[in-house]
């Protein structure tokens, strides 16, 4: 194994771990306050299915982008609605997000393009392009940097770029600011916050809808930048990977990022190499694909340290009277 | 704060959560240009208009039994194990291992030893995550999640690489002895004199599913463990002061849970297709999911809602035929709202009833 084939599963491990990180984000942001969110899964596929159709339609990736997580939006609403203000099952009302997601975008793509629950093809305009950072081509002779420049940090969609940002972003959100402060208050000890005359409500609307939107770029990411177009159940099962790998994290944006590398790096293996031998005993293929979901449970299974999540999560709030 | 009458909470109320979900479907059918009465009324006829559509309408119900009854269980005790589809399709492949396994002389011998293999391996797949959750506070919905997957590539592994058909192109067991082959609908209508539909795959299971509802019935509300796992469900720190041990439960009641999935098996692999295919489970694990929550996690509730959704699923299915624009998912769309107005809003209709029910008693008091 040389540098360069190193270097190419690694890149396609930053573009696999790029719609988990969205995702883990923005599951991160809602546990925070204290909503428990399944409905990831269902997000990212409303939303890689609306950024698709729309980039089609408009001929243009950006209001695609729009599309896509205004459908991740309008889910997360439903989820807000259900599980704030009607106090809900929050586990219940993403898992039946989930199926409105898989279910709708079947039903309204085939009557959108008619091939099956696929949409056509994106190209162009349609598609978030490659983009080469300066000097790329210029220092990709330079040893070991150069191609390391060239392959790794350069020559992904800008999505891959704002995903980075955006951990940074949600760390100094709430992190450093007052309403981070808050909303994670809310998601510990919402009485608490309450007494401080806060409004706990709105304060967990808000971190819902943050988390549509992070989860909206994950969909939007799949359908235009890793993908050429939507398919049917593309998701496949990040958004409960991405959940996974928020715990893996203990609900802290920096190592969310490693997490989703890691799970990123798992899926990049699995795509390489199909049939490895290890240790002269076939390695199936399918255990191959099934390594980031044996992963996740083993992760769960705390082998890795206790994650204790935010105290208040999944409790809806009662106001007292 | 007064109660309202019972047939209210059991009854009035899973209702209107169904008719909201049918309005908001409806809705989705007018939205992609077809007419929702229309498909109504082809989705009623196709599951109850003739015994063909009650012959796949109960075949259906009787896979939603078991599967709700699975996911009921579980919730009993506060669990919420959405693995059904993994568990009843490694139950599949125990019922398919007992059947393969011997040249059985009669079904009668067969049923019940394939009723233990299915039980045993659905159980067996519940019980990583539950030993996870119990020990280890591992979220059980995501292990459970997880374990699907797993299951599936299982399931293509095994049918792909080792106990596939010789010479066969597709990942499927040979076909069972004919020792094994269940009575059919078709048969057993015979046998009283009746007729019925001889192409619907509704077989004797539908009868097992039936016991299993009054069994689970019974385990429930009239034994010392089903007192224990509703203790805990209802406070686990109330049921550990009372000495019953999270563990056992959490473990025992997965267990259940996940033999009742993987009797669904018997159904679909042992009593309809007659081998063993990649996916058997056809997404019955989760519609038993929505039937636990539209049957309250009672055993009748799970039995009315089974039979519902089993006439969704055939009357979807000839609504597909009839109708091309709108495709199977469909059944997915209901399937959500049914779940989401059922389960995560159900006090958006509680409450204002149960305001209503408060201002009737007043005008009566």
């Amino acid at each position: 194994m040389d540098l360069m084939m190193i270097l190419q599963i690694l890149d396609s491990a930053m573009r696999l771990a790029t719609p988990l990180l969205f995702a883990c984000l923005a599951g991160l942001v809602s546990e925070r306050a204290g909503v428990f969110d399944i409905g990831l899964e269902g997000k990212i596929l409303a939303s890689a299915f609306m950024s698709a159709s729309v980039a089609y339609f408009s001929g243009s990736v950006w209001i695609g982008l729009l599309g896509g997580v205004a459908a991740s939006v309008f889910l997360a609403l439903i989820h807000g609605v259900a599980s704030i203000t009607f106090r809900g099952n929050q586990l219940i009302s993403g898992v039946a997000i989930n199926f409105l997601a898989s279910g709708t975008t079947v039903v309204i793509g085939e009557s959108w393009f008619g091939l099956g629950g696929r949409t056509e093809q994106l190209v162009g305009a349609a598609r978030f392009q490659e983009i080469t950072l300066p000097f790329a081509e210029t220092l990709q002779n330079v040893p070991v940097l150069g191609p390391i420049y060239y392959e790794l940090i350069s020559g992904h969609s800008i999505l891959v770029y704002v995903g980075l940002a955006a951990v940074v972003g949600t760390w100094w959100v709430l992190f450093r600011t007052r309403f981070g402060l808050r909303l994670r208050a809310v998601g510990e000890n919402p009485e608490s916050v309450d007494t401080a005359g806060v409004n706990v409500i709105r304060l967990r609307y808000m971190a819902v809808l943050i988390a549509g939107v992070l989860c909206g770029l994950a969909g939007v990411y799949l359908a235009t930048g890793l993908a050429a177009g939507f398919v049917k159940e593309m998701s496949a099962g990040r958004g409960f990977i991405a959940l996974a790998a928020m715990i893996f994290a203990k609900w802290r944006p920096g190592y969310a990022l490693l997490a989703c590398l890691l799970f990123g790096l798992l899926e990049a293996l699995g795509n390489r190499f199909q049939n490895i031998d290890i240790l002269g005993v076939h390695v199936p293929v399918q255990f191959m694909q099934a390594l980031p979901y044996i992963l996740t449970v083993v992760i769960l299974a705390g082998f890795v340290g206790k994650a204790i999540p935010p105290r208040a999560g999944g409790q809806p709030y009662v106001k007292e009277r | 704060m007064d109660k309202m009458p019972k047939w209210v909470d059991i009854i009035l109320i899973p209702f209107i959560n169904l008719l909201l979900a049918l309005a908001v479907s409806g809705l989705v059918v007018l939205y992609i240009g077809e007419s929702p009465v229309e498909a109504m009324k082809i989705m009623v006829k196709g599951a109850v208009g003739s015994t063909y559509g009650w012959g796949y309408t109960l075949y259906y119900a009787t896979n939603f039994i078991f599967t709700g009854l699975a996911v009921a269980v579980a919730f009993q005790a506060r669990l919420f194990n959405i693995g059904g589809e993994g568990q009843a399709a490694i139950g599949g492949l125990g019922t398919a291992l007992v059947c393969l396994a011997l040249p059985w002389p009669h079904w009668a011998l067969a049923l019940p030893v394939a009723i233990v293999g299915g039980a045993l391996f659905g159980a067996a797949w519940a019980a990583i995550p539950a030993y996870l959750q119990a020990k280890r506070g591992s979220h059980i919905v995501i292990t459970t999640i997880m374990f699907n997957y797993i299951a599936s590539a299982v399931m293509v592994y095994l049918l792909v690489d080792v106990i596939k058909k010789k010479g066969s192109m597709n990942p499927e067991t040979a076909r069972f002895p004919e020792g094994t082959f269940l009575p059919s609908a078709y048969e057993m209508a015979g046998w009283v004199g009746l007729s019925f539909s001889r192409s619907a795959p509704l077989n004797i299971t539908f009868f097992i599913a039936l016991l299993c509802c009054v069994l689970v019935y019974l385990l429930i509300w009239h034994t010392r463990l089903g007192y224990e796992i509703r203790s805990f469900g209802n406070s686990d720190s109330a049921a550990r002061y009372a000495g019953i041990g999270a563990v056992r439960i959490t473990v025992i009641t997965m267990l259940i849970s996940g033999g009742l999935a993987g009797l669904m098996g018997i159904n679909a692999v042992m009593g309809d297709a007659e081998r063993l295919v990649t996916d058997p489970v056809q997404g019955a694990g989760f519609v038993g999911i929505a039937v636990a929550l539209m049957g309250r996690s009672h055993p009748p509730g799970v039995l009315i809602a089974g039979i519902l959704f089993g006439m969704l699923y055939q009357g979807g299915g000839e609504l597909e035929f009839e109708i091309p624009a709108v495709s199977r998912e469909m059944i997915l769309v209901i399937q959500g709202l049914v779940i989401l107005f059922t389960g995560a809003l159900d006090n958006m209709v509680r409450i204002p009833v149960e305001k209503l029910f408060q201002r009737i008693r007043k005008g009566a008091a």
